[in-house]
């Protein structure tokens, strides 16, 4: 009796634990370059608190999707979104919508390291002093510590940090751009190939990084090593031509996925 | 994903030569080498054969000839009937060249009834005294009566005479000075009183018939103006224009268009955008001739595709991974493009800044035609008033006939190269501190 309760208590929690907040819901996503179609009726949701692998070969559309969460396709011309994306019920591509604000709460880590030309300071403050979410230098210095210590560079560069940004390592210069997305508390952070540049060392750190980022935001990573999905996240998509082919547990997709493509992407048998 | 091509069958028959042509190959890089060495060694042997040849032309002009003499300002000859109290034109009016020919006659010991002789003596004198001694009495009219010493300038003959730079051994009658006043000059010379000074007319004075007395003080003034102008003028403009037309405007034929149109006017010849200054700011819009202010105008326009061009690039040369990091914070179009993309393109917009500036400052032929090739003797006090420009100002003593305009032109020259030094090295300068790594 006891026993039994006790196993519907922990079902009961195991399903309240399942029970699936979703950050963001891509709803029939497709985006056309011009006369090309590069994503066809993606239906792709994000879970709140998870990272969230996008894989596939190159050109199959996983970061024209990643960027068309926080709008950075707008950039581009002759680029045409169309579907519905929702953050936190707000369809991002609503007229009412102000893509700064987007951008705000959806932040963004690039392939290549790129921080400004300008101070470790410098880099870290530039985002918080834009959108006015520091009143004093005071303020400021605990966003910039807050930050560089949540991206694991605190002890790195606090001795450091009116030098250049640009005169750290790529790895440290990859944690600079991770920590200076998160100065600004975003909800959301999307991250492309984020390691790509990066060695096996400082490959290591920036995961972990991922890892422990986790606790606070939701975070969505284009990847093209198989073994870094398989590391960092809980949910892996899989893109193949600018469709969706698969979307499941990351432990699922790498060992009985439903889709014949995505175990032969997995495998190696093509990519 | 790809079928694999396979080489020739002959090929991998035998082992592959690699050493075919290899010889060849390496004369080609060293012929390559040769061409540019000796293009580079051209070019240095010219730069060198043109600052010579001015140069050793136009130091000279740097110093002028002077007779200091004891002058006797005699109130007989400034003011015989004594009326400079009541009347104050007396003192602008006085025969001033009489005294300082006096003065230089009796050093020489010609007598007063040797009329000929007191000619020759006058024509050793610059007309240019008249003003230098009128200056002295009116600011001090105690003066007259008592005897001071002053530097006179040494007519113009007499100065290229003493600089070596007329040919003695020519006829007396076909050269400018005579056998006479070549035996005053080097008796004056043996005495002291007759030697080189430092020229500081040729920095200050305006334009003057007179070479000793010519300078380029209008002209640096004029220039120094209309390079204010454009600066003000092209620069934001040009900025502006060139951050439109890369970051904000929709790429289609009609900015196509203006592309093609902007590249077309840097080649455009500047006579013709003197043509456009004259039709629209003097005919149309009635600003006055020879005004700088219409100078700076019209190389402003000519300077305007120079500078669209050169910030275009240095703004297409940003990392566009910049722009994205700026874009991805929640940083608008415009922050993006003020706190990042403009400082990151700084150097490269000095750097066309200061071509274009060099090559108005340089710029003839249109202040030809809207009138600053004007004969301008009084300082501008605004950019509304007659000036004239360094350029005009060379162009136009290269057209006098005596001999010493020759060292004057090319002192003008050193002047203008020395401005444009100047200029570049104040942009070397900022750009440096614009300069960052990334």
């Amino acid at each position: 009796m006891n026993m039994l309760s006790e196993a519907a208590v922990e079902k009961a929690l195991d399903k309240k634990m399942n029970e699936v907040a979703y950050k963001m819901i891509g709803k029939d996503v497709s985006v056309y370059y011009g006369e090309k179609r590069a994503l066809f009726d993606v239906n792709l949701n994000v879970r709140e608190n998870t990272v969230t692998a996008l894989i596939g070969p190159s050109g199959c559309g996983k970061s024209t999707f990643l960027r068309t969460l926080n709008r950075m396709n707008d950039t581009i011309e002759g680029c045409r979104v169309t579907g519905k994306i929702t953050l936190d019920e707000d369809d991002i591509y609503d007229k009412e919508i102000d893509v700064v604000e987007l951008r705000a709460r959806v932040g963004m880590v690039f392939q290549k390291p790129n921080p400004f030309p300008k101070s470790i300071y410098e880099n870290i403050a530039y985002g918080p002093r834009i959108h006015g979410l520091a009143r004093n230098k005071a303020d400021m210095d605990q966003i910039v510590e807050a930050s560089l210590q949540r991206a694991g560079l605190w002890a790195e560069v606090k001795d450091r940090l009116h030098e250049g940004g640009t005169g750290l390592s790529g790895g440290q210069q990859q944690r600079l751009c991770i920590a200076r997305a998160v100065a600004v508390s975003p909800e959301v952070i999307l991250m492309d190939e984020p390691c790509s540049a990066l060695d096996p060392i400082a490959t290591a750190k920036v995961e972990e990084l991922i890892h422990e980022l986790r606790a606070n935001y939701t975070i969505v990573i284009v990847t093209h090593s198989m073994q870094q999905a398989a590391r960092v996240s809980q949910r892996t998509a899989m893109f193949h031509l600018g469709q969706l082919v698969e979307e499941n547990d990351t432990d699922k997709m790498f060992t009985n996925p439903d889709d014949q493509r995505t175990q032969d992407y997995i495998m190696g048998r093509f990519g | 994903m790809t079928d694999v091509v396979s080489f020739p069958a002959g090929a991998s028959a035998k082992p592959a030569r690699r050493d075919i042509g290899i010889k060849r190959r390496y004369a080609a890089e060293r012929r390559f080498r040769a061409y540019g060495i000796a293009a580079l060694s051209f070019g240095i042997l010219f730069l060198f054969i043109l600052l010579y040849s001015v140069v050793s032309k136009g130091y000279t002009a740097f110093q002028q000839t002077m007779i200091t003499v004891p002058v006797e300002f005699s109130e007989q000859i400034i003011d015989k009937d004594n009326e400079r109290a009541t009347d104050p034109q007396k003192l602008v009016t006085a025969n001033y060249p009489l005294i300082a020919r006096n003065a230089v006659a009796k050093v020489l010991g010609v007598a007063e009834t040797d009329r000929s002789g007191l000619r020759a003596v006058n024509q050793m004198i610059s007309d240019g005294v008249r003003g230098q001694l009128r200056d002295m009495v009116v600011a001090n009219p105690q003066i007259i009566g008592t005897t001071q010493t002053v530097s006179l300038l040494a007519a113009g003959d007499i100065d290229s005479a003493f600089k070596g730079q007329i040919d003695l051994s020519v006829s007396e009658n076909n050269r400018k000075v005579s056998d006479q006043q070549v035996g005053w000059m080097n008796q004056l010379a043996e005495s002291g009183a007759l030697g080189k000074h430092f020229n500081t007319g040729i920095f200050v004075n305006g334009n003057s018939s007179r070479p000793e007395a010519a300078g380029v003080g209008v002209a640096l003034i004029g220039s120094f103006y209309m390079m204010l102008i454009v600066l003000v003028l092209a620069l934001p403009i040009g900025v502006a224009a060139s951050i439109y037309l890369e970051e904000f405007a929709p790429k289609n034929k009609f900015t196509d268009l203006i592309e093609v149109n902007i590249n077309n006017l840097a080649a455009v010849p500047s006579i013709v955008y003197g043509l456009l200054g004259l039709a629209v700011f003097i005919n149309f819009m009635g600003l006055p001739r020879s005004a700088s202010l219409v100078g700076g105008l019209v190389l402003t326009l000519m300077t305007l595709p120079t500078i669209i061009i050169a910030t275009r690039a240095a703004l297409k040369a940003v990392p566009p991974s910049i722009r994205a990091a700026a874009l991805g914070l929640g940083a608008s179009k415009m922050q993006t493009i003020f706190h990042h993309v403009l400082p990151l393109a700084m150097p490269g917009i000095l750097t066309g800044t200061i071509i274009g500036l060099a090559h108005a400052l340089g710029e003839t032929a249109p202040l030809l035609l809207i009138g600053m090739v004007a004969f301008v003797a009084n300082y501008p006090t605004t950019p509304m008033d007659p000036s004239t420009a360094l350029p005009v100002q060379i162009y136009m003593w290269a057209n006098e006939a005596e001999r010493a305009f020759v060292e004057r032109t090319s002192g003008a020259i050193i002047i203008l190269l020395l401005f444009l030094v100047v200029m570049n090295v104040g942009a070397i300068l900022l750009r440096r501190r614009f300069e960052r790594r990334w």
